[in-house]
């Protein structure tokens, strides 16, 4: 027996829950009802293209939040004792571990119209101010939901930056700003980009953060998607037409930013 | 410079736990509004006599444990037959087996179910049964599994010294026996670690559930979903606070047994010291 027939099986599984499924989106985004071919199910998206723009703007809204609100945390993280780092990462993934939809929910009890911030407010006379049910608190829920996604990256990026690196850095003068700038920017760029794929591929897909914490006035794309098969609009071809565009945006990007090309591809997926 | 780091990773994990701590507060809460009323127990109680509650979770528990299982055993094999491939060959596949990785959770969710409508609609037209629940959301987890096992596995496969596996076969070892008797130990944390995620991504997993779930058996994550729709109970409260110090419980075990396994090495390192310095 050859050692490569181990994998056999897996060649066959992924062939057939793989490959094929999204064989099916190909085909249904191109065939009608009857399943005869149409073009039509692509024009009809066309007329998402709002929310799809939407979507797009809300994702990179929350992209450059967590990258601005991450970045410093993963830079204390760096400059700390190996204890303390490691105590601060347990705490900082300690929240992913509970699903999602929890958390998202507990935002929702805060957000509230009779939620807590507004009956903080309620006791100075102020308010209710509407914090539900807005774009704000769907780019929160995301923000909230996948900051992790960017610190980690940037985390493992900046504690391979040696100590002696940053400290030549200072011998030869440059101050704190200096060594940031100079220094440990450049050097955490991988970090950076991997960070931002890893939360807008998310971010721009999502449809459950626009549903709890967006009300009905904040559809995102994921959202139409769901409303095609699962929802009362059912029409999977449809569904499957603005799939297969949702999949080549993030495709796109991704490709574009070569996070595949790299060797350590593995422990970045990980 | 430090106090400005203190103040801000302070308020930032202000923000990563207020949503956490303000559901277990309210879990404890008398009323049903946002106010809190009295102190009160009711709601765990409620929690575990509630039929739907029970049966999702032994749903989420069995799918979690078969898919991991069946998806670490195929991933192993599938790693080790990679590895002996043709180049072009086992980068065709690795490209596949990103794309549940890469890929909109919300996309491979509905590739499932166009998958599972198909195969539904073609295998009862011939009289074979078949129809979303259990058997949909196993295969549909043990193929978003599969994938983190070989990226767990491949590494350890690539570190390994080789001409070991040479060496059992030289002493006459077969294929299989090379295997259990030498790849498998060396391999081990990574084939551990693969199943371990496996789990968890199972466990968590909401989109992919959603969307190849049957009407009888619903995951947790699916009828949690159902539950925030209503936004009446505090039952969730309840639930997500057990949730919360289950997994609390858990990190807190794997990181003392980390820390005794640090520490033991230490004194081993230092036992042996000492003794080598007996011997000068």
């Amino acid at each position: 027996m050859r050692v490569k027939a181990a994998a056999y099986p897996y060649v066959a599984w992924a062939l057939l829950l793989i490959a094929i499924p999204l064989g099916l989106i190909i085909y249904f985004s191109f065939t009608d009802s009857a399943g005869s071919f149409t073009m039509e199910n692509l024009i009809q998206v066309g007329g998402y293209s709002n929310v799809l723009i939407k979507s797009v703007w809300l994702s990179v809204i929350s992209t450059i939040i967590c990258l601005l609100m991450g970045y410093p945390v993963a830079y204390i993280m760096s400059r700390s004792s190996a204890v303390t780092a490691r105590t601060l990462l347990l705490l900082i993934m300690l929240p992913m571990w509970m699903n999602f939809l929890l958390r998202t929910y507990g935002w929702m009890s805060i957000l509230e119209n009779n939620g807590l911030i507004n009956q903080f407010f309620g006791l100075f006379g102020l308010g209710p101010f509407e914090m539900i049910n807005t774009q704000g608190a769907v780019v929160l829920g995301m923000v909230y939901n996948y900051i992790p996604f960017m610190i980690l990256p940037l985390h493992s990026v900046m504690t391979k930056i040696g100590k002696d690196v940053i400290e030549a850095a200072q011998d030869l003068g440059a101050g704190p700003v200096k060594v940031l700038s100079e220094v440990v920017l450049p050097l955490s760029l991988p970090g950076i980009k991997t960070g931002v794929i890893m939360v807008f591929v998310p971010a721009v897909s999502t449809f459950i953060i626009s549903q709890m914490l967006g009300g009905g006035g904040n559809q995102l794309i994921g959202d139409i998607i769901e409303l095609q098969f699962l929802g009362n609009a059912y029409n999977p071809n449809l569904g499957s037409a603005i799939s297969l565009v949702l999949m080549l945006l993030v495709l796109l990007i991704i490709s574009v930013s070569g996070f595949l090309n790299d060797d350590d591809l593995e422990e970045k997926l990980l | 410079m430090k106090a400005f780091a203190r103040t801000y990773l302070g308020v930032f994990m202000a923000f990563l736990y207020a949503p956490i701590v303000v559901l277990i507060v309210f879990s404890f809460n008398e009323s049903k509004g946002r106010t809190f009323t009295g102190f009160t127990g009711k709601w765990y109680a409620q929690l575990f006599s509630d039929a739907a509650v029970m049966d999702a979770l032994f749903t989420t528990l069995v799918v979690a444990f078969t898919a991991s299982i069946a998806a670490t055993v195929m991933g192993t094999a599938a790693a080790i037959g990679l590895e002996k491939m043709d180049s072009r060959l086992k980068s065709g596949v690795m490209k596949l087996t990103y794309l549940p990785i890469i890929n909109p959770e919300i996309i491979t969710g509905v590739s499932f179910m166009l998958l599972f409508v198909v195969a539904k609609n073609v295998l009862n037209s011939v009289g074979i049964p078949f129809q979303f629940g259990w058997i949909t959301l196993i295969l549909a987890h043990i193929t978003f599994n599969v994938p983190y096992v070989i990226l767990n596995v491949l590494p350890k496969l690539r570190q390994m010294d080789g001409s070991l596996v040479d060496a059992a076969m030289d002493l006459g070892c077969n294929h299989w026996q090379a295997f259990t008797k030498v790849v498998i130990h060396e391999i081990k944390p990574g084939i551990i670690s693969g199943f371990l995620m496996s789990l968890t991504f199972s466990m968590d997993d909401f989109v992919v559930s959603y969307f190849t779930t049957g009407a009888k058996h619903q995951t947790l994550s699916v009828l949690i979903y159902s539950m925030t729709k209503k936004r009446v109970s505090p039952e969730i409260n309840a639930l997500s606070t057990i949730i919360f110090l289950v997994v609390l419980a858990v990190l807190i075990a794997v990181n003392l047994v980390e820390r005794r396994n640090i520490n033991r090495a230490k004194n081993a390192r230092k036992e042996r010291q000492r003794e080598g310095g007996s011997f000068r």
